[in-house]
């Protein structure tokens, strides 16, 4: 358990009040001249001890990509881009930050960008958190006007401007390469890499891209050392985390507990309890829709953090946990998550675009009973093929929950599935027609 | 991506207010001199919301003129992205989340509501209370599911009795106000002992 004094984000909830005056009283800005003052190499040394993780999904160490920035400014300048298109189904974390913590990320973009070289910083927010965004201008107009931005920002000697870029209803955003496409006024269709952002990014030049929640912790690491982060949670999987989580639970809620942390803990203690009781579980997708779901047997053991997850072949992702009970179609959950993988599908690689929609309509026929046994091999094949064979990790995302559904619920899945197919007849259909399209008008 | 149409009826001619070519010039200040390019995802925004909540071909041609961009690529971005509306959607625009961690706590249910009080099909603007429903992915607001967007603002923790009455206050031009409705604060975890779990849709 986190104790009270060790959570990062007291003002989760807005007890405290948002504005720059509360924030200062919870030690936003503190000494942030003295840290700068440090100098590059005590900083990244610092968030290395730390072993911080990117909170985006991936969990690549933080220290490790910044130190992947050119140490010196070229006729190029380096860029600092915040990921806040937060679109991951089951996840709402930084949303909440950017509402009630916005000083933490302000001051983490100040630190981050000095490390960096960046004397810029895009902050890129989904579209729909118009007010989530106006709440961060307002936030970043406040600490313009205690000059702690702008020229010599904060009295650091380091000149830097934070823009906010809004988004506008594209899940694949959310991939690094992508979001620096639609900064760019593109598409968002990501880009092959190598080269990483962190030498060819935004307009060509260094940038370094960090999830809202990575940045937004480092304030606080710098403040109470690198050694008080790592000593929480488990060894390589450190620190504090902020849990989402939702469906049938009876207190769905955001929470800041430790890595590691037993995922019935997690249930029992803050969500007040899986919907029907524990016994009532079905499955839980612990990491964001895009990891595999585990089923009840694993949940009462697994503890969250990236490695044993990993080991349960699943992931941490975005730690937005979805508690699925006895009461609904497991099918129909995952089928559900299968059409936003189609719908959201960039359409840049062919395995993506078509595969996505062929496991929906799999999955769709299964849930209305009309699948064959031959169309679940189909499915898992399908599957295999995406897998790995796309630009970015859109393939994998949405692969790995279809899989894990066969894995764990296979029998469920068959149980539904007849031997021979319904329609005996073929359909005359053209070639190269999206099938769904011809059922359905409004797919 | 989504499917998108292009309204049949367009106008001919679309300019930017006095106004709006202020928050144009501020905007393209964010922006390195040679990419202002950058600037057509905020332009294409400031252009649906002048023009009613929607953008009309004539914007598309305006914009890519103002940023020196060809005409594909700004209508590319408009069709790409699914925020950007290229048909007329109602005064109320709502939209509802459907996506897993709202559907296992009922937001079919509030689909039903939509087709009863705003109009049977999505995306059809009915002349009652001037408003259009569509089903859209996540919004990010899963840990008070189910919930809707209704224009800019976030109706949370929704149950079919406070779904109506949300509905109900558009039609009669009194919009309820945005935020919790079960009288939570923000994402803060509940006293279980004045909960169970039948309460939501």
């Amino acid at each position: 358990m986190l104790k009270k004094e060790d959570k990062i984000f007291k003002n989760l909830y807005n007890e405290l009040g948002w504005d720059l005056e509360n924030s200062l009283k919870r030690d936003d800005w503190k000494n942030t001249k003295d840290l700068i003052s440090k100098g590059r190499e005590w900083i990244i040394n610092e968030v290395k001890t730390s072993e911080l993780r990117g909170r985006g999904g991936a969990g690549f160490s933080t220290g490790l990509k910044w130190s992947f920035a050119p140490k010196e400014v070229g006729s190029r300048p380096h860029y600092l881009v915040i990921n806040a298109d937060e679109s991951e189904p089951g996840t709402c974390k930084d949303r909440d930050i950017l509402r009630f913590e916005p000083q933490k990320l302000i001051e983490g973009c100040l630190i981050a960008g000095y490390t960096v070289n960046a004397h810029v910083c895009y902050i890129y927010i989904r579209g729909e958190y118009f007010n989530e965004g106006k709440r961060l201008q307002e936030a970043i107009d406040q600490a313009y006007k205690k000059k702690y931005l702008g020229k010599n920002a904060c009295g650091s000697g380091w000149d830097f401007d934070i823009h906010i870029h809004y988004g506008a209803g594209a899940y694949i955003c959310g991939e690094e390469t992508a979001l620096l496409e639609s900064i760019e006024g593109n598409k968002g269709q990501p880009r092959l890499k190598p080269p990483f952002p962190a030498l060819v990014g935004l307009y060509g030049c260094p940038t370094i891209v960090n999830n809202v929640e990575t940045v937004a912790v480092v304030p606080t690491i710098l403040r109470r050392g690198g050694k008080w982060f790592s000593s929480i949670g488990k060894p390589k999987n450190t620190g504090t985390k902020i849990f989402c989580i939702s469906g049938n639970v009876n207190s769905p809620c955001n929470v800041e507990e430790e890595m590691g942390i037993p995922l019935k803990d997690l249930i029992e203690k803050y969500a007040g309890g899986v919907v029907g009781g524990w016994d009532n579980l079905q499955a839980v997708i612990p990491g964001g829709s895009s990891m595999p779901l585990l089923p009840k047997k694993i949940c009462d053991t697994i503890t969250m953090d990236f490695d044993s997850l990993i080991e349960n072949k699943s992931g941490l992702g975005t730690a937005g946990i979805v508690v699925i009970n006895k009461d609904q179609d497991i099918v129909k959950c995952m089928a559900r998550i299968a059409r936003f993988y189609k719908h959201e599908s960039c359409g840049q690689c062919t395995p993506c675009r078509e595969g996505s929609g062929w496991m929906w309509r799999i999955l769709d026929r299964v849930v209305k009973r009309k699948a064959t046994y031959n169309d679940v091999e189909l499915l898992a094949d399908v599957t295999k093929q995406i897998e790995g064979h796309t630009i970015c990790a859109f393939g994998e995302g949405s692969a790995w929950p279809v899989q894990g559904l066969l894995r764990h619920f296979r029998k469920e899945v068959e149980s539904r599935c007849r031997d021979k197919p319904l329609v005996k007849k073929k359909l005359n259909n053209p070639y190269l027609v999206d099938q769904h399209l011809l059922e359905n008008k409004n797919a | 991506m989504s499917l998108k149409k292009v309204h049949d009826d367009q106008p001919k001619e679309f300019k930017f207010s006095t106004e709006n070519i202020k928050k144009v010039e501020e905007i393209l200040k964010r922006y390195p001199n040679k990419n202002k390019k950058s600037a057509v995802m905020p332009l294409l925004y400031l252009a649906q919301k002048q023009n009613e909540n929607w953008i009309p071909l004539a914007a598309i041609k305006y914009i890519a003129n103002y940023l020196a961009m060809p005409y594909i690529s700004v209508y590319e971005i408009a069709t790409f992205y699914s925020m950007y509306n290229l048909t007329p959607v109602g005064k109320n625009f709502i939209q509802v989340c459907t996506t897993t961690p709202c559907l296992i706590r009922g937001a079919d249910k509030i689909v039903k509501l939509c087709k009863e009080k705003i109009s049977p099909n999505e995306n059809e603007v009915s002349k009652k209370s001037n408003s259009s429903w569509t089903e859209v992915e996540c919004l990010g607001a899963c840990v008070s599911a189910p919930m809707i967007q209704i224009n800019d603002d976030y109706y949370e923790d929704l149950d079919e009795k406070s779904t109506s009455e949300i509905l109900e206050s558009l039609i009669n031009n009194k919009p309820l106000k945005p935020g919790s409705y079960r009288g939570r604060k923000n994402t803060a975890p509940e006293k279980i002992a004045s909960i169970n779990g039948g309460k939501h849709a």
